[in-house]
């Protein structure tokens, strides 16, 4: 990136220039007050006692901190009839977010190696396809897939949820490794099938060793989407499979007993917590997803 | 002896385009052949074909005897230094050379023996152990190199080598290429847009235009004896002077008259040309103008030319003047007194003179 | 011409030759099959008398009828055009003027930027959990601020028929804008520095510059930004679900959502399809010529 900072105009005052730096960092800082807010009042409410809930307000911090709320979240909070707390749709998004990663990850690094590396007639086209697939809504296709799993057998279970993942994940996993393929010189192609090297092998041994950033960056952007997607989880799971997202709207939801906001906030912030946790620790692979996927497509 | 590298008929299409038309080219083993012309004009599609990353689209290939038409590049025996020298990121110099010979499942020390030789050969011992990014342009060079050398091959094959380097260590990789050759005895093909390359490294020249073969020859040939306008003009720097004239046979001897914008026309005859039509182009070699009594053979002849511009380059000193409708560059010596604006007497070197047709630009004698 | 002989090559050197075809193929017909095949069927099934199972008999455009003249779907186009519109335009204007001030040199950039954008990593589940608590009536904002003495405050769009829909804007705007402003800034560094100096030589105020140079010159992100944003509104689900669950009533139904309602809870497969395919109307008039030009423009 460039430093593009622009100096201020001339014939404005010292003092001037100040207060106005000063009214720019006062400005930022309200507008990270705006963003940090509901993330504040989330933890703030899932550290309080309903009671206080109910007394005190919002935007208090809490006056005694208590985890109660968070122990009923992860293991007896009830979603519907069942009382388990959130922990077993936890590990259910964990079942069905690693293996749909890898795999469309790995697939969409091969179909990325081959559109931009290995052209053949029409590969242009496949590509165009694919990438035109990202784009659906997909309401489109949410009803001949209950179907289709239905007919597989798979209705209901995590392989159904991982196989829909990666089918409807493909289009941006191949779109990332392609456009990272296609600033690769295709001499280097060349020169390794000189040395003897096939498609496989060129793939594994040169192009596999180079594509570290890329490789973090579609497997944020596959655990973000599949982590957080609820369409998806909601239209073809059953109760014991759900992902958490749904399992969170159920309890927040859910209509027997007392409202426990604590347990919601509480419950909302686990199932944030993953991928909260991979957007700060690489954060910026985050970002290069978002735009790629974004400006690219 | 049988040649190393026999293409016969060989087309290339993409789509409807017609890339390289009707090519047909043997090299002897020991050969050194140059495919030389300008940007786009199929040279390095051409390579790539030989080398088997490209189909053909008709004609056939031999390599030592064998077809390889339909052969993928692995199993041509051949290697190639790329331009941007390919070499493979993410790993070291030395697992770069040798990468080749374990992907053939060559055994650990034969690969190790082979490293060290072509590392000591090329000198380039204490790089084995860096990776390419820390290397500079030349030793990136030195190293695509030891990864073609190594595999002792039937045929290299080289894709512009040294366009990326600085022109200073672009004269000095020449040289050692040129060195190289004689010492392996090697079959070799290169693919440059610098004639200079060319006649300085080839024992064979493949002038290329348009994706068709304009000549092929020794460079001495090529420089001597041009096919037609384009090899003439594209070969040799200056480059020959392409002058319109007027031919007419007098007696035993061919008169050629060269228009001049001021005064009269220049005169010359040939002896040893017959039967030319009227219209020619005559084509001399700046060196084949010079101050009389330098250079001059046999067969000179004396003209008065009004100079234009005087270019000194050190060695020797160009002079262009019009001649014909077009500017001529005569090569005189450093020292010389021409002066633009004056006249100076030259001498016309008729003994390489070449013609060609205006219409056709073929040759003619 | 060719005298190339293709007869007979042993199957390992089809294959070598034909193995990234071999590699891609399967992603291809998965992309055939559950991308184009779907729509085709879902085309199909919208075309017939289809409720809790689909039938195949074509029955013309009825199911689009009845869509049209549903009160509830004319309630989520509505929405749709309501919060689309606010969503896209305001995300589009905060996110700009937050990656103007963030392009003035400031210190604290990179945290400020993880800030704004940290909503981005988020499920619209948890967003919509979020808001929906924060705009609770009794016990959210509205509390606390009569809590701190405006004791006749009032902010009850959650359970307002008529302002439900805003409060998805505001919990939709809240988890997009940082990313506009991510995209704005990578356009604003984007802009050749050489122009801009060019202009500060020539005295021109920073102000002018921005109005006149950078922004003019960063076109092509405005429209991915409306792409990707107009594309997010479409398919908004999720946030719907959790701050609203389309009501009061089907006061904050979206398409998204009513669909959703069709095919899995009111078995009317027939309507759920006709409504995805308009859905999907929408978005291709809006992505398909970007996607056209952006391939065109590579393919050169």
């Amino acid at each position: 990136m460039t430093d593009m900072s622009l100096p201020q105009t001339r014939g404005r005052s010292r003092a001037g220039r100040i207060a106005l730096r000063w009214l720019l960092y006062v400005i930022l800082g309200l507008f990270a007050l705006y963003y940090l807010m509901p993330l504040f009042v989330m933890v703030t409410t899932s550290l309080k006692s309903l009671e206080e809930i109910r007394t005190g307000d919002l935007m208090s911090l809490p006056r005694d901190v208590t985890f109660d709320a968070w122990a009923t979240a992860w293991s007896g909070a009830c979603t519907g009839i069942q009382c388990e707390g959130v922990r077993p749709f936890f590990w259910n998004s964990v079942l069905i977010a690693v293996p749909a990663v890898l795999l469309s990850t790995l697939i969409g690094a091969l179909n990325g190696y081959v559109v931009a590396q290995w052209r053949f007639r029409g590969a242009n086209l496949i590509f165009a396809a694919m990438l035109f697939g990202c784009f659906i809504p997909f309401q489109v296709v949410l009803l001949p897939m209950a179907r289709l799993l239905g007919l597989m057998g798979i209705a209901g279970t995590i392989p159904g949820l991982i196989f829909v993942h990666v089918i409807y994940g493909l289009g941006f996993t191949t779109l990332f490794f392609r456009n990272y393929y296609v600033t690769i010189p295709s001499e280097l192609t060349k020169a390794a099938k000189v040395d003897g090297a096939g498609f496989f092998r060129i793939f594994w041994s040169i192009f596999l060793p180079l594509s570290l950033p890329i490789i973090v960056v579609t497997i944020i952007w596959q655990f973000t989407q599949i982590w957080n997607d609820f369409l998806f989880g909601v239209s073809f799971s059953q109760a014991g499979t759900q992902p958490i997202t749904v399992a969170l709207n159920n309890i927040v939801n859910s209509t027997t007993g007392v409202k426990e906001y604590n347990v919601d906030m509480a419950t909302a912030i686990i199932a944030a917590l993953p991928t909260l946790l991979v957007y700060v620790v690489a954060g910026k692979y985050f970002i290069r997803g978002l735009t790629a996927g974004s400006v690219k497509g | 002896m049988a040649p190393i590298l026999d293409i016969k008929g060989l087309y290339k299409n993409y789509g409807q385009v017609e890339i390289l038309k009707d090519i047909n080219v043997a090299i002897d083993p020991g050969d050194f052949l140059v495919l030389v012309g300008p940007s786009g004009c199929g040279k390095s599609t051409l390579l790539n074909c030989i080398a088997g990353l490209e189909p053909i689209t008709g004609g056939s290939l031999h390599i030592d005897g064998r077809d390889m038409t339909n052969v993928s590049p692995k199993d041509r025996d051949i290697a190639m230094v790329f331009q941007s020298y390919a070499l493979y990121p993410t790993m070291t110099v030395a697992r770069n050379i040798t990468f080749g010979m374990k992907v053939r499942g060559v055994d650990a020390a034969t690969q190790d023996r082979k490293l060290r030789e072509v590392a000591q050969q090329l000198q380039i011992e204490q790089l084995l152990s860096r990776r390419p990014g820390q290397l500079s342009g030349g030793q990136r060079q030195r190293v695509a190199m030891g990864r073609a050398l190594v595999r002792d091959p039937k045929l290299f094959l080289f894709d512009e080598p040294l366009s990326n380097l600085d022109a200073k260590l672009r004269v000095e990789m020449r040289t050692e290429i040129k060195e190289l050759h004689q010492r392996l005895n090697a079959s070799m093909v290169y693919v440059t847009h610098d004639q200079i390359e060319a006649m300085t490294l080839a024992t064979k020249i493949v002038v290329m235009k348009g994706g068709v073969i304009q000549q092929i020859g020794t460079p001495s040939e090529i420089y001597n004896t041009p096919a037609n306008l384009f090899v003439a003009d594209f070969m040799g720097n200056p480059a020959m002077n392409l002058i319109p004239a007027k031919a007419s046979q007098t007696g035993g001897e061919t008169r050629i008259e060269i228009a001049r914008k001021d005064g009269a026309p220049i005169v010359l005859t040939d002896a040893r040309t017959r039967d030319l039509p009227a219209d020619v182009i005559i084509g001399v070699r700046p060196e084949d103008i010079a101050e009389p009594g330098f250079r001059a053979s046999q067969t000179a002849q004396h003209a008065e030319c009004t100079v234009d511009i005087v270019e000194p380059a050190g060695a020797d000193t160009f002079v262009v003047m019009q001649m014909g409708g077009k500017q001529v560059t005569a090569r005189l010596h450093a020292e010389t007194t021409a002066r633009p604006g004056q006249v100076q007497q030259l001498a016309f070197d008729l003994g390489k003179v070449s013609y060609f047709a205006p219409d056709t630009g073929q040759r003619l004698n | 011409m060719s005298n190339r002989s293709q007869t007979l090559r042993p199957l390992g050197s089809w294959l070598e030759h034909h193995l990234p075809k071999v590699v891609l193929a399967p992603s291809f017909i998965a992309v055939l099959v559950f991308v184009y095949g779907f729509i085709g069927w879902t085309a199909w099934v919208s075309l017939t008398r289809s409720k809790l199972l689909p039938k195949y008999e074509i029955h013309g455009t009825i199911q689009y009828e009845r869509l049209f003249a549903a009160p509830r779907w004319d309630v989520a186009m509505n929405n749709l055009f309501i919060f689309g519109g606010l969503f896209i335009v305001i995300s589009m204007i905060l996110g700009l003027i937050l990656a103007i001030l963030l392009d003035q040199n400031i210190r604290t950039e990179g945290a400020i930027r993880t800030i704004y954008l940290y909503p981005m990593a988020l499920s619209m589940i948890v967003t919509g959990t979020a808001w929906k608590w924060i705009l609770n009536p009794g016990l959210g904002i509205e509390a606390t601020v009569r809590g701190w003495g405006f004791e006749t405050f009032s902010f009850n769009w959650l359970v307002d028929p008529d302002m439900a829909i805003y409060t998805i804007v505001i919990a939709a705007i809240w988890q997009s804008s940082g990313f506009v402003m991510a995209l704005f800034l990578a356009g604003l560094r984007s802009v050749d520095t050489e122009i801009i100096r060019a202009a500060q030589v020539d005295g021109i105020p920073t102000w002018r510059v921005y109005t006149a140079i950078i922004i003019p010159s960063m076109a092509p992100i405005f429209l991915s930004a409306f792409i990707v944003l107009s594309h997010l509104a479409v398919k908004s689900f999720d946030l719907v679900i959790a701050l609203t669950g389309g009501g009061p009533g089907f006061a904050s139904d979206l398409p998204a959502t009513y669909m959703y309602a069709m095919a899995f809870s009111r078995g009317d497969i027939g309507q759920a399809a006709s409504s995805a395919m308009v859905m999907m109307g929408v978005v291709f008039t809006i992505v398909v010529p970007y996607l056209y030009s952006e391939l065109r423009a590579k393919n050169d």
